[in-house]
């Protein structure tokens, strides 16, 4: 700080700004030009200054915990493969002062307008290029320019929807795009999140600090999606590649926080030109999809014929106008880096103005001049591929800063030039604005740049009030990015009025209605039913598992009959008896977490850290646990994690169908491990203590007890876990739950008849009600067994294939 | 009717799963083209069984295109096409082809990305990357010579010929185009691939065309190579005054009147007869079988 500023500057903020020189040449967040704190930042500065570093670090650790807890992570991409790691958060927000936003979005909706104007021309009359403003080959060789969209209209008017903007601050000031995102735009919802961190954080600052708010733009853009339907019955998708992308929890995230499904390409066809998605109950209409993976993935008729990710048909669909598209595919040409070379002209072109948001400084390699003065400036210039939507500084081998190659990839860039000019641009390396860090308890100046989202709602382009911060780790702007170390920030736009808090939610205007969740996809049915039936079959292993432990424990002997004959029935059941944790329980939680995984949208976050916790205690447990007492242990504090998880998906989850599916998945299963081990030891050959293991496996000791005073029979074993219907360990329990579950289940046509599953049940319901205990032979356990295997298969083919 | 001939063409593409898919989309490109120089006098595409829905339009590069769905699965599907198109015979033009320099000027004041300009056929496209093996081989066929762009094509064709042994067992449909090169073998739509590679690689803008030969030749004259199943040649822009020749390099001469276009387009990607999408396991059997019959027409 300049002695002039330090003497404006309130004392508290001495040690909170010690580590923050004002740099000669560089633009900051922070500090005006003179030195002295821009006053929008005086509140969080006054709060920081006063705080202790210790209090500083419990309100970052609230921040932390709140995206724990909410499951928000990155992964970071290694030789190896990749990890998932904790969300970069840099606590600090970056402040903007609401009037200097309103003047910012002002160039964002005028480049939103741009970009639309330029992607109806590249794939309609094509005047650009034959008007001179844009040469031919940036266009004719470019990959994301996908003929077979040329020539489509699309049905919502309109080619782009929801775009966003990577803006940084120039020395003098000034805003200037980085680079256009149009693809499929990513950082919305880590915004969203980035907010609520940053506002558990501040707390007692955010509720009165006039920031404004973000739900009204996600609100504005719901409506607007919902309004593109052709119907009131049809429905918005979000199109996802699958949990194993970078941004899946965003997808997830959107999904859930706007009511909308989450789909992947498999998931869907096109059917008399129309796309629809797989439900439980047939194909349902898909009116309006929200892209989040690259168009040329999207159809593998049409576009990249190699892609696995795509529905062939979608741009059949689009030709035929049934589908509105956010972003119309195609998009991707927009982020081409060397449009930028051509935009400024092409503005004044189509829209008779100058841009008002500059972008960065850009040449085309390709003509003579601009090639020239390139070489001429090659100090402060950023060399690379001309076609590529990389962002200016995220560097790979194929770019050249400031004349010279990372790693020496090449030993001229003047060489390059002449031999591949019309491949290249140069673009002006500028320096970014800095924006405060808290590193180690003081604030160091870090560069930054925001990505700004706009979105097209009923009445024209509309800004997001705040953006997505990435911060440098090193005053090296090139490492801005996660996987170089970078981090992430809120954005404070701050007016000078009281703004009034928001969410989702609109205030209740019009009349009140219940809405019914639509169909159910047949995967995520799927995937809940397998959930379900995994989370069983683990808890009736860890029940077995206890019950051997116990047993070898109070005997002392590890070869008795009984222990054998039990380890005999692991072995069989994929659960080595010599591993106190067996491998084949961790896979069962392994797969559990992958159903789960593929239905985040679907899930509770309580839920998933449930079952997140369960499998990391499981695996953390395993390499020290002894055979006996401990495992025996082991087991029951895995039980009680077990209990939890169902509490909280049994007790919490709202009844929608997806819930039936996953409630069919634990009784289905529930009955046909009862059906095992019931016959295995009620079996007349078992050695002594078998009934015991029955009970205690089939968790019914107390109930057995109060019913039967007397010793353990096999007739009461048989009729408390078998036939008693208010048992809910029995096996007639499940069939009853099935039955009522499956009749609950929406049904389309069959005029009234009963499906397989439900004809197989009442038969299987019918059987169990007149059985008296001696019916029940081990015969007659198999047969049991593959009646509720059949029922599972006649589940999957009716409403999950 | 200026001088040419008639064919009486049958094509006919199947397919046999022994897991049929629950559903199956392909795009059809089957139907020849009608342009200067060829005319499709009657015919039509058709499939068996009857498909689910059915689209008929035109594609990019104006190819005539037809999409069908089958909704439910099908073990034996069948693509027809059966009708009679007339073909101009080959004209000897003059050679109005600029040199190399005169190319890359023409192109540069060609600011034009419509179907039929030849700025869509310079770049990398979904089959045929770039290398610069192909560039080095137009370097060592060429030399030193000052030649037209027609006389550069007709040379880079004829040299492909002269190398590439046909071999319809050292690659498949999906053979690279740079991996058929370093063999020199390969069938039509290797050697169309490659000699695409070779002339892009010197700026010289080119397409490919698949199409058929005429089955059985005129008396006196052997049986020209790949006549059994559909063919595929090369079309090169020689500048805007000579325009597109078409090229055959598997048999080294000019496209003409035994040759009957049916798509056009960047390579195979864009062309392929029959495109599906059949998500299917297990193994499935094709047939491809073509009759081009000259048929004598009473004027």
């Amino acid at each position: 700080m300049t002695d002039r500023a330090r003497r404006t500057a309130p004392p508290e903020l001495d040690r909170i700004l010690a580590g923050y020189p004002p740099r000669p040449g560089i633009s900051d967040e922070l500090l005006q030009p003179d030195g002295a704190p821009r006053p929008v930042w005086a509140p969080l500065l006054s709060l920081l200054g006063r705080e202790t570093p210790e209090g500083i670090a419990a309100r970052f650790a609230r921040g932390d915990q709140y995206l724990r807890d909410t499951g928000v992570y990155f992964r970071q991409h290694s030789g190896e493969g990749s990890t998932e790691r904790d969300w970069p958060l840099s606590h600090i927000p970056v402040m903007i002062g609401a009037a200097e936003w309103e003047h910012l979005s002002a160039g964002i909706v005028q480049r939103a307008e741009l970009l639309e104007r330029v992607m109806a021309d590249l794939y309609g009359p094509g005047r650009l290029v034959s008007d001179g403003l844009l040469p031919a080959e940036l266009v004719a060789r470019n990959p994301e320019w996908l003929r077979p969209i040329v020539g489509i209209t699309p049905s919502s008017g309109h080619f782009l929807h929801f775009v966003a903007f990577e803006v940084g601050r120039s020395p003098d000031g000034s805003w200037f795009v980085l680079g256009d995102r149009t693809q499929a735009p990513s950082g919305a919802g880590f915004a969203l999140e980035n907010r609520l961190a940053t506002a558990r954080v501040f707390r007692d600052l955010y509720p009165q600090a006039n920031v404004l708010r973000l739900a009204g733009f996600f609100r504005a853009f719901r409506d607007r999606l919902n309004g593109l339907r052709r119907g009131e019955d049809d429905r918005v998708a979000i199109l996802t590649p699958g949990q194993h992308t970078d941004t899946y929890f965003e997808h997830a995230y959107i999904a859930r926080y706007l009511g909308f499904m989450l789909l992947e390409a498999s998931e869907m066809k096109v059917v008399d030109g129309r796309l629809s998605v797989q439900t439980i109950n047939g194909p349902e209409p898909l009116s309006v999809l929200w892209r989040r993976l690259d168009s040329r993935f999207a159809d593998p008729l049409e576009l990249d014929e190699g892609s696995t990710l795509g529905t062939p048909g979608m741009v059949s669909a689009l030709r035929s106008g049934s589908l509105a598209m956010v972003n119309c595919l195609g998009s991707g040409i927009l982020e081409t880096r060397a449009l930028l070379a051509f935009l400024p002209r092409i503005a004044g072109h189509l829209l008779g103005e100058p841009l008002k948001l500059p972008n960065i400084a850009t040449w085309w390699c390709g003509q003579a001049s601009e090639r020239a003065y390139v070489k001429q400036n090659l100090g402060r210039m950023l060399i690379g591929p001309a076609l590529s939507t990389r962002l200016p500084f995220d560097l790979d081998a194929s770019t050249a800063l400031g004349g010279r190659f990372r790693h020496n990839a090449r030993a001229s860039v003047e060489d390059w030039l002449d031999a591949s000019g019309g491949d290249l641009v140069g673009q002006e390396a500028v320096s970014l604005s800095t924006t405060p860090a808290m590193i180690d308890g003081t604030l160091v100046p870090r560069p930054m740049v925001v990505r700004v989202f706009a979105a097209r709602t009923e009445t024209g382009w509309t800004v997001m009030p705040g953006g997505y911060a990435r911060i440098g780790r090193t005053d090296d702007p090139t490492a801005l990015a996660m996987q170089a170390g970078g981090s992430v920030a809120d954005v404070w736009v701050v007016s000078d009025q009281p703004v009034r808090a928001d969410t989702l939610t609109a205030q209740g205007t019009g009349p009140f209605l219940r809405r019914m969740p639509g169909l159910l996809p047949a995967r995520a049915a799927d995937n809940l039913y397998w959930l379900g039936r995994y989370v069983e079959r683990a808890e009736n292993a860890v029940r077995l598992l206890r019950a051997y432990h116990l047993r070898q424990d109070e005997d002392g002997v590890a070869e008795n009959p009984l222990s054998g004959y039990v380890a005999g029935y692991l072995g069989r059941a994929g659960l080595s008896p010599a591993q106190p944790m067996p491998d084949g329980l961790l896979q069962l939680f392994d797969l559990s977490k992958g159903c789960a995984g593929k239905v985040r949208d679907r899930f509770s976050i309580d839920g998933w850290n449930a079952l997140q916790d369960l499998s990391r205690n499981a695996r953390e447990m395993a390499p020290r646990v002894a055979p006996g007492d401990d495992a025996a242990g082991a087991m029951s504090v895995l039980l009680r994690k077990l209990a939890g998880f169902s509490g909280l998906v049994h007790d919490n989850m709202f009844h929608f169908t997806g819930w039936r599916f996953l409630a069919m998945g634990r009784a289905l299963e529930r009955a046909l491990q009862a059906s095992r081990f019931l016959k295995a030891f009620t079996d007349p050959a078992a050695p002594d203590g078998s009934l015991d293991v029955a009970i205690e496996v089939g968790d019914s000791v107390m109930s057995h007890r109060r019913r039967y005073s007397v010793e353990s029979d096999v007739r009461t074993v048989v009729d408390l876990l078998v036939l008693d219907g208010d048992n809910p360990r029995s096996i007639r329990f499940q069939v009853d739950a099935l039955k009522e579950q499956e009749s609950r289940l929406p049904q389309r046509g069959g005029g009234g008849m009963l499906s397989d599953a439900a004809k197989a049940l009442l038969e299987l319901q019918t059987e169990l009600a007149v059985a008296a205990p001696a019916d029940i032979t081990p015969e007659r356990f198999d047969r049991i067994a593959t009646e509720i295997a059949s029922v599972s298969d006649a589940l999957t083919q009716r409403y999950m294939g | 009717m200026a001088e040419g001939s008639t064919y009486d063409i049958n094509l006919r593409i199947g397919y046999h799963y022994d897991h049929p898919a629950a559903s199956n989309r392909a795009i059809l490109r089957m139907l020849p083209l009608t342009r200067p120089g060829q005319r499709l006098i009657t015919g039509l595409v058709s499939a068996t069984p009857n498909p689910d829905y059915r689209r008929d339009g035109f594609d990019f590069f104006d190819n005539p295109m037809t999409e069908i769905t089958f909704d439910r699965p099908v073990e034996h599907m069948e693509f027809l096409f059966a009708g009679r198109v007339w073909v101009r015979a080959a004209v000897v033009a003059l050679d109005l082809s600029p040199d190399a320099a005169g190319l890359a000027a023409e192109l540069a004041a060609t600011q034009d990305v419509s179907p039929a300009s030849p700025q869509n056929f310079l770049g990398a496209s979904p089959r045929v990357a770039p290398a610069p093996e192909f560039a080095e081989f137009a370097r060592s066929v060429l030399g030193g010579q000052a030649l037209s762009v027609q006389q550069s094509a007709t040379a880079i064709c004829n040299a492909l010929h002269a190398e590439f042994e046909f071999d319809p067992t050292a690659t498949d449909v999906t053979t690279p185009p740079l991996e058929a090169f370093r063999k020199r073998r390969g069938v039509c739509q290797d050697i169309s691939h490659v000699a695409i590679a070779v002339l892009r690689g010197i700026g010289v803008p080119a397409g490919y065309v698949s199409g058929f030969l005429r089955t059985l030749p005129p008396p006196g004259q052997a049986r020209l190579a790949g006549a059994d199943a559909m063919h595929a040649w090369v079309r090169v822009w020689c500048g805007s005054e000579a325009g597109w020749i078409e090229i055959d390099p598997t048999n080294a001469m000019l496209a003409g009147s035994d040759h009957v276009a049916v798509a056009i387009g960047r390579d195979y990607s864009d062309v392929a007869p029959v495109k599906g999408s059949m998500r299917s396991f297990g193994s499935h059997r094709t047939f491809h079988q073509v009759d081009v019959l000259p048929v004598a027409v009473t004027p």
